[in-house]
């Protein structure tokens, strides 16, 4: 089940500028947010998606309103393709009071669960078990919402990812896992990880449809997902898909990611997800080259706007915290 | 209030089955729960009233099906996960601990978690190690988690059924040894909020603080020492996270004598932290330290004798008591 076929119908050029606009906006966030980092503006750790937008913009362009994600410790990109605000999103970062969970969340904690995101996580792993919660929840309720959980090669070495998966098989949940496999579990490589390196295959083994599909083609992991999504909706759910990707860069911002060979990385950067998601845009959508241009400068002209506020945002001060702390 | 006497598992299926009745987004889930009601029988009858939907078994998958009931309740359903044994509950730590209890926080306050764990522990019966702890100390010091200790089956059922209206993740923690046992219940709508503290005897010469299994045989101390001209008062806190510190408090002051009694081995236990914060609100007017009988720090052997030696007996409270009236000489550790 490694390749299913491509949609017969060609990607709307609707379709094609959403899917571009959202890996923008991802790869601008992240290499902006470095930058923010560099000078001091945000503290604690910071995972670029740098390299992987393809997988959440192609996921999340899938899905609709009332659906559930739920991501990894690597989440701004899943949240940024799920629709969140900029603005919260670095003002989360930069510790404001306006952030999304005011500050006390930060990178890996960002979370909106009033649009179904269940959040990032700083326990790798943790968002199966909690999306298939989510899932289950859903099923309760006689909704036919859909959940992804945002997983990761390290991910799928937890115990709790065959535990929570089996469950969502045996309850026919409307669950799709989405195994982003940038083969590194920090420096390690997959195959120190495990012996058989396709993971979808671990699906397979629970009853799971599975499926594998290039990470770093946006318009490839869309129309599987949507497939998946049929799956699900047609009670065939849980549904395994691994995307493989590559990072652009080292597992943190700190981290120079020398263990990754210059070639190997040189290819993946071939295959660049934002440029494809460009390219798709240019020349299946027939966008014209200043119609690009203009919604790049807007998505660059939104990030600085949400950086001002974010700078002119307050921090929750000691006193509101041990208000809020009241009851723990 | 019109009463009947009915035993600690019915309490908690009536309270579970009510909630489930009155709000369609409470759901059970655990190991032989449907179709055999459960090992203690709390979930008889459920699956049929309420079918496969809400009522589920599931496979042998502690920290997977933790992690589910977790995901659901931030989802904004109200899932009851039942475990066992509350030593399997340790498969399931990540999620109780780095996912429920910080979900509210790490969100600023946005996301909620009413999630509720329902597990039994205590020694009993010679089921060993792995069978018999007594863990909620290590609940109790995770800020962000409510943790739930009911003693008779009228806490049981009303703690039950706030649990199911609150919005926090809730250990709830049941006794192996006090499913069977029989007590009043008030008739109709029956809750009782967390953090408040029930008098389970009055008295005037001495404060015996006990929870959970330990009320039974805290009681049978009082009675003993009634006997001999003691008049304890026992406080049952009935939820240790929110403590009713003030009725705790409250008690101390009046009979300046305190004992708190916990199953639980003593190291890092619940009962040295409502000790310290006895002796610092009241020291001046404590007339005896404030002293803790619990259970030995050691695994609890299967040996029934021995079993029976790890932890808190009736004659370990009455002697306790009548060291802090001075009737008996207060011994120091050998150490
Ligand atoms: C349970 C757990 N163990 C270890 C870590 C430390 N850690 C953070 S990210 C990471 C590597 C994760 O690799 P992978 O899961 O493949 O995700 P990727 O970083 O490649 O996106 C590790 C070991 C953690 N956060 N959680
Ligand atoms: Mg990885």
């Amino acid at each position: 089940m490694t390749t299913p076929a491509r949609s017969a119908n060609a990607p709307s050029k609707a379709l094609l500028e959403k899917i571009f606009r959202t890996a923008y906006k991802i790869r601008v966030f992240e290499t902006e947010g470095i930058k923010l980092y560099r000078q001091g503006l945000i503290r604690g750790y910071f995972h670029p998606y740098l390299g992987q937008e393809g997988i959440a913009t192609g996921v999340c362009a899938a899905l609709r309103e009332g659906d559930y994600i739920a991501s990894t410790h690597r989440g701004h990109g899943h949240c940024i393709a799920w629709g969140a605000d900029v603005k919260r999103m670095v003002a989360e970062l930069l510790q404001k009071e306006t952030g999304y969970c005011k500050g006390y969340g930060g990178s890996m904690h960002i979370a909106d669960i009033s649009v179904g995101n269940l959040g990032a996580n700083g326990i790798v792993g943790a968002g199966t078990p909690l999306g298939v919660g989510a899932a289950l929840a859903c099923q309760i309720r006689g909704s036919d919402a859909i959940t992804v959980t945002f997983t990761s090669d390290g991910g799928s070495n937890n115990g709790t990812f065959l535990e929570s998966l089996n469950l969502a098989a045996i309850w026919n949940l409307n669950f799709i896992l989405v195994i982003e496999n940038n083969q590194y579990a920090v420096s390690t490589r997959i195959e120190e990880s495990t012996r058989e390196t396709d993971l979808y295959k671990r699906g397979l083994a629970i009853g799971v449809p599975s499926f594998q599909v290039d990470g770093n083609d946006p318009i490839a992991v869309h129309d599987l997902t949507r497939e998946a999504v049929e799956l699900c909706r047609a009670g065939k759910g849980p549904v395994l898909i691994e995307a493989r990707t590559f990072r652009h860069m080292g597992h943190h911002v700190n981290d120079p990611g020398k263990y990754m060979p210059e070639d190997e990385l040189a290819s993946y950067k071939e295959r660049d997800p934002v440029d494809r998601a460009r390219n798709a845009l240019l020349e299946m959508g027939g966008a014209k080259v200043q119609e690009i241009a203009a919604i790049e400068a807007e998505i660059v002209a939104e990030f600085e706007s949400a950086v001002e506020f974010s700078k002119a945002s307050a921090e929750v001060t000691p006193d509101a915290f041990r208000e809020f702390a009241v009851g723990y | 209030m019109a009463m009947r006497e009915i035993m600690y598992r019915d309490a908690l299926r009536e309270a579970i089955d009510e909630e489930m009745a009155r709000n369609s987004d409470v759901f059970i889930i655990g190991e032989g729960i449907a179709e055999r009601g459960g090992s203690y029988k709390v979930t008889e009858g459920l699956l049929a009233k309420y079918g496969s939907k809400r009522v589920r078994d599931t496979p042998i998958a502690e920290a997977g099906m933790i992690g589910v009931g977790v995901g659901a309740a931030i989802a904004g359903a109200r899932p009851i996960v039942e475990i066992l044994y509350v030593d399997f509950a340790m498969l399931g730590m990540d999620m109780i601990v780095n996912q429920a209890a910080k979900f509210r926080l790490m969100t600023g306050g946005n996301g909620r978690v009413p999630f509720v764990m329902r597990t039994q522990g205590g020694a009993g019966g010679g089921v060993a190690a792995q069978h018999s702890q007594s863990l909620e100390a290590l609940f109790y010091h995770i800020p962000g988690l409510r943790v739930v200790m009911p003693s008779t089956p009228s806490d049981a059922k009303g703690l039950l059924k706030y649990a199911l209206r609150q919005e926090d993740p809730v250990m709830f923690l049941e006794h192996k040894h006090l499913y069977m046992t029989k007590g009043l219940v008030p008739d109709g709508e029956h809750i009782i909020e967390f953090g408040k503290a029930d008098i389970k005897r009055p008295g005037k010469d001495v404060t015996l603080i006990a929870w959970s299994n330990m009320i039974p045989t805290t009681l049978a101390a009082a009675e003993e020492l009634a006997t001999q001209g003691i008049d304890a008062e026992v406080v049952d806190p009935r939820t240790l996270v929110p403590l009713d510190k003030k009725t705790i408090l409250e008690s101390v002051s009046k009979t300046k004598r305190a004992v708190i009694v916990q199953e639980a081995n003593r190291r890092g236990g619940v009962a040295s932290d409502i000790c310290s914060i006895i002796q610092e609100e009241l020291f001046y007017d404590l007339d005896a330290p404030v002293t803790i009988v619990a259970g030995l720090d050691v695994p609890i052997p299967f040996n029934l004798t021995l079993e029976k030696a790890s932890v808190p007996q009736k004659q370990h409270v009455v002697a306790a008591a009548r060291r802090v009236l001075h009737v008996d000489p207060i011994e120091l550790a050998a150490e």
